[in-house]
């Protein structure tokens, strides 16, 4: 089997059974109890329809753990915005929420995009980082400032 | 930490109503035992008389796609189905099969499988002769021990010249079962 080295990709029952417990106590600690559940069930619906097109099994808890970063988000940004408020248009010129991080993110590496939403997004030092990439901090720090240089390349690139 | 029961299964039942899965299953429980079944959008794709899915799953994820998950919901027709056969309330099934990989000549003889009614039995000789090629008993037998839906297709029915059993990939004391079940003496 010459994907073995590579990591195949798991089925998916075995990647939900292994990530789930992690999953919710990372979602419980981000959006607190109430907005756990419906979280949770939406990380796993979006990681089930990307799954087919993962490419290989590597750094599926980072992978998770991201998604379900983006899912606390939006979830921040729901129950913010009340009936009557302005359309989020209006605050585009403001400084990036970490909302927005994490379609910024979108065309990094799992791992550095992890790194980066889990950096600038929430905050977390690099200790907290590396312990949800399951890396070291030196190599969370690693990820991370190659993620933010590729980001500024990518910037550079755009018209 | 563990997840609780209740938000596993409503996730499980989102994943098996979105249509994202490429195969759902469940543990079956029947008289001979538990069963695993395995569905997709298609129709029913395995049933396994191991029901341990760690050995299935892998197997499942070659056959379909790598989103296979456990969901009861999946398999529910299935399930309905096979409680009415064990029950004495179906003989037919009316299940429609995912059968993808099979080959022609493979589907060929499941097809005429499917034709063999409840309680009674051919032998591999005679299926082979149905399928257009007379002489592949041998080859027939082959295909009957891989059945990927077996009970569903009737791989029971089918015995030796003799009338002796032969063999079954559930093993021989389950074969006798069904047979006997369908009422029929040997």
């Amino acid at each position: 089997m010459m994907n073995a080295v590579a990591g195949p990709i798991p089925p998916f029952e075995t990647f939900y059974e292994l990530h789930a417990p992690e999953v919710l106590r990372f979602l419980r600690g981000k959006v607190g109890r109430d907005r756990a559940d419906d979280a949770f069930q939406e990380t796993f619906l979006r990681a089930l329809k990307a799954y087919g097109r993962l490419r290989h099994g590597e750094h599926l808890r980072a992978w998770v753990l991201t998604i379900a970063t983006r899912v606390a988000v939006d979830t921040h940004r729901r129950t913010r915005e009340t009936p009557g408020e302005l359309p989020e248009t209006e605050h585009v010129d403001a400084t990036p929420a970490y909302a927005d991080l994490g379609e910024l993110t979108d065309g990094l590496p799992a791992k550095e995009r992890a790194a980066v939403v889990l950096r600038y997004g929430y905050d977390l030092d690099y200790r907290q980082i590396a312990a949800a990439l399951g890396s070291s901090p030196d190599a969370a720090r690693q990820a991370a400032s190659s993620g933010v240089r590729r980001l500024r390349a990518e910037r550079r690139r755009q018209p | 930490m563990t997840v609780p029961t209740d938000l596993d299964r409503r996730f499980r039942e989102s994943a098996a109503r979105s249509g994202l899965l490429d195969a759902g299953f469940d543990v079956v429980e029947t008289p001979l035992g538990e069963l695993l079944v395995a569905a997709t959008e298609r129709g029913l794709l395995r049933i396994s008389f191991d029901p341990e899915p760690e050995a299935e799953l892998e197997h499942l994820m070659r056959i379909a796609g790598p989103r296979v998950l456990r969901a009861p919901g999946a398999v529910d027709a299935v399930r309905r189905e096979l409680d009415e056969y064990f029950d004495h309330r179906r003989q037919r099934f009316d299940l429609t099969l995912d059968l993808r990989g099979t080959t022609a000549f493979t589907q060929a003889v499941l097809d005429e499988l499917a034709r063999v009614p409840y309680g009674q039995t051919a032998t591999y000789a005679e299926l082979a002769a149905r399928s257009g090629r007379p002489k592949a008993a041998r080859a027939v037998g082959m295909v009957m021990n891989r059945n990927p839906v077996p009970i569903v297709l009737p791989c029971h029915r089918i015995v030796g010249s003799s009338g002796d059993l032969v063999g079954y990939g559930g093993g021989l004391e389950r074969k006798e079962a069904l047979l006997r079940l369908e009422g029929v003496t040997f």
